[in-house]
């Protein structure tokens, strides 16, 4: 009965049933089951295929995002039952991640988030048309491995610099990796304004920010 | 300076791609989604003039929900045809529904360099060299700020693009690059002088606007307060659509054009509320989400079938299009560059699009070839013969030849021949050679290109911007910079 359920949570993410994965994951608590073996024999197992299946390309990012979305929306009724437990899930890092100061665009950056979180890092999303020092005070607070920073105009890419600057000044600097990215960052303009990495896609960006925290770059 | 413009038109070649109730369709179901979903103009004058004129406005969200019958009216005041101006009227262009133009593309970042075809980041003087080229060309009708600036600083960049351009061409400009209103303003100003006068610009706007929505279903406060003062000073003003099938708009070609027509519409409303009557053009560079990497491919079957689509949008709103053509995903100006920008232009002047935009970049408009810029000329070229079309008459039906050279003979030696050969298209890129000279020399399209834009290059300017205008300009800059 238990393996039963837990097999059908993962059977529904990978379809993209949302609305089942929550109805299930539900049951599941009533059921009884630890809300860590849902996550960890339920809901990981079926992210874990999702991602090998996107790598063989027999998934289309679609299909990621939406078992992504399913995994987001148990997480969110596991997430009482786990501090009532003072559990938490096993961790990879943590990122902060946004859209400079003065630009809107949100979507390139939101997939990186959600391709991060599935991943098994911790994302703290601010949003967009965030100012530097928020970005600062939430690198502090949450003690960031990493910080992402996207900026979609060649107006706004200088808040990039900035960000990386009001780091420095708060002398954070050396505490957190800062990954950049948006259509119109490049390579070198991550070298210029002395960020840790860039990547020109989402799944490039995830495959930086592992490295990043394993020391290789 | 360059000797004419090379246009598209009265076109012998057509495309049915959509039927007139299939258009109705799409309209009704924008209509729908602007008044029921809405589209958010994060701009406070913007949701006043929205409210004032029967828009329910949520000002937490910054949603409008405009009702379609306003829409319909609004857009009815925006004028069917304008003239862009040049600074030369010259190369004045017409927006009378009966012309293709091309313009260079925008705006990108980096540059293949001429000389050492290394790739880095672009300058002011890269802006100002492609502009020189672009100037030399008959195919480019316009320019777009092809490149950014960055080597100057972002608070004044789009007007150290717009003087660089200036400094060496009299073709229209449309830029794409400015932001809020100080740039704008400053903007304007520099366009009135090349103009004569702020009045004098209503009648020849030399500069026109282009603003970019935020997909799906937003727009930009700096975008909408640009486009705000450009529309009252009279610059043509133009939206474009970048909704991408299966991000930011829906995977059906249909649904994304709902969508993307839906953030048009509705601020073109806007500024036909806010300035009734003033010029405004649609513009869309919709595609589809690469379904593997989640990019914007610029590219594939898809962006061809919207670049004939939103022509079919635009002569509905009975307003001028500027059409997102070329734009190739590709590397190197290869053969999917080729493949792309064939497609792309033909299928967006197949219905006769106003601008098509642009030629020259690669990589989903982040990187400047002039090897693809000279490339995309020539496709231009190819396409301005192929939609002259057939022309069937008693002069090319040749009777009179055919009867003269008769069976086995040749129609070299005719004086029909020498009179007509002029109307059939000669390549300057295209290898026709025969194999042992290229097998011997091993060069081509590419290496010509290069060439050609080489050449081009090192010749001065002919009409250089006198420099006293050069350093009104420069002072306008100037106070930008010093806030």
């Amino acid at each position: 009965m238990v393996d039963d359920i837990l097999a059908q949570i993962t059977e529904n993410l990978l379809k993209g049933e949302t609305e089942s994965v929550v109805t299930l994951t539900g049951q599941a608590l009533t059921a009884g089951i630890e809300p860590l073996m849902i996550i960890n024999q339920g809901l990981l197992p079926g992210m874990e295929i999702a991602g090998e299946k996107f790598s063989r390309g027999e998934f289309f990012l679609p299909h990621l995002l939406i078992a992504a979305k399913g995994m987001q929306e148990a997480m969110a009724l596991l997430e009482p039952e786990l501090s009532l437990r003072q559990e938490t899930p096993e961790v990879l890092g943590t990122v902060v991640i946004g859209t400079v100061h003065g630009d809107i665009h949100e979507i390139g950056k939101s997939l990186v988030g959600t391709l991060l979180s599935v991943k098994g890092f911790q994302v703290h999303d601010l949003g967009v048309d965030v100012p530097g020092e928020r970005f600062v005070e939430k690198v502090k607070e949450t003690g960031a491995d990493i910080l992402g920073l996207s900026a979609l105009l060649t107006t706004t890419m200088i808040g990039q610099r900035e960000v990386i600057e009001a780091l420095v000044e708060a002398g954070l600097r050396d505490r957190v990796k800062v990954l950049v990215g948006g259509a119109p960052v490049s390579q070198s303009w991550a070298e210029e304004i002395g960020a840790d990495g860039y990547a020109e896609d989402a799944t490039g960006a995830v495959q930086v920010a592992q490295d990043l925290l394993e020391g290789k770059s | 300076m360059s000797p004419g413009i090379l246009s598209i038109s009265n076109p012998k070649l057509s495309l049915n791609l959509l039927t007139k109730g299939e258009i109705r369709q799409l309209h009704s179901a924008t209509l729908e989604v602007i008044e029921s979903v809405g589209v958010r103009f994060p701009l406070p004058e913007a949701l006043n003039l929205l409210e004032d004129h029967g828009a329910r406005v949520n000002r937490d969200t910054m949603v409008a929900q405009i009702p379609g019958d306003i829409i319909e009216t609004y857009i009815a005041k925006a004028p069917p045809n304008y003239t862009l101006a040049a600074v030369n009227p010259d190369l004045d262009l017409q927006l009378d529904g009966n012309h293709s133009y091309l313009g260079t593309d925008g705006c990108g970042v980096e540059i293949i360099d001429i000389f050492s075809g290394e790739r880095r980041r672009s300058t002011k003087q890269d802006v100002s060299d492609v502009a020189r080229v672009a100037d030399f060309l008959d195919e480019i009708a316009f320019h777009w700020v092809p490149l950014s600036a960055q080597d100057c600083p972002p608070e004044s960049r789009a007007l150290h693009e717009l003087e660089a351009i200036w400094s060496v061409s009299e073709k229209h400009v449309q830029t794409e690059t400015i932001l809020g209103e100080r740039q704008m303003q400053a903007a304007i100003e520099m366009a009135a002088i090349l103009a004569g006068g702020k009045e004098a610009l209503r009648k020849k706007p030399v500069l026109s606007i282009m603003q970019c929505s935020v997909s799906p279903l937003a727009h930009d406060g700096g975008s909408l307060e640009a486009g705000l003062i450009a529309a009252e000073a009279g610059l043509p003003v133009g939206f474009m659509t970048m909704a991408s099938c299966a991000s930011t708009g829906p995977a059906t070609l249909a649904g994304n054009l709902v969508v993307g027509n839906a953030e048009v519409i509705s601020v073109l409303a806007l500024m036909q509320m806010a300035h009734p009557g003033c010029p405004v053009y649609y513009a869309a560079a919709q595609t589809s989400m690469d379904l593997r990497t989640g990019a914007y491919t610029g590219g594939g079957p898809e962006d061809f079938l919207f670049g004939a689509a939103t022509n079919l949008l635009a002569d509905f709103y009975n307003v001028p299009l500027s059409m997102g053509a070329f734009a190739t995903g590709a590397k190197e100006p290869d053969w999917q560059a080729a493949v792309d920008n064939s497609f792309s232009s033909f299928m967006a002047v197949s219905t006769l699009s106003d601008m098509l935009l642009g030629a020259g970049l690669l990589h989903g408009s982040r990187i400047f070839s002039y090897e693809m810029l000279l490339m995309d000329a020539e496709i231009w070229s190819i396409l301005h013969a192929m939609f002259k079309g057939i022309d069937v008459n008693q002069e090319s039906l040749a009777l009179d030849v055919i009867r003269e050279v008769g069976p086995g003979g040749t129609f070299l030696t005719q004086r029909h021949t020498l009179e007509h050969m002029g109307h059939l298209w000669l390549p300057t890129l295209m290898d026709r050679r025969p194999y042992s000279v290229w097998e011997e020399k091993r060069d081509g399209v590419r290496e010509w290109a290069l060439a050609r834009a080489r050449q081009i290059l090192s010749e001065e300017p002919s009409e250089p911007l006198d420099p006293e205008l050069k350093n009104e300009f420069l002072k306008i800059i100037e106070i930008v910079e010093q806030g």
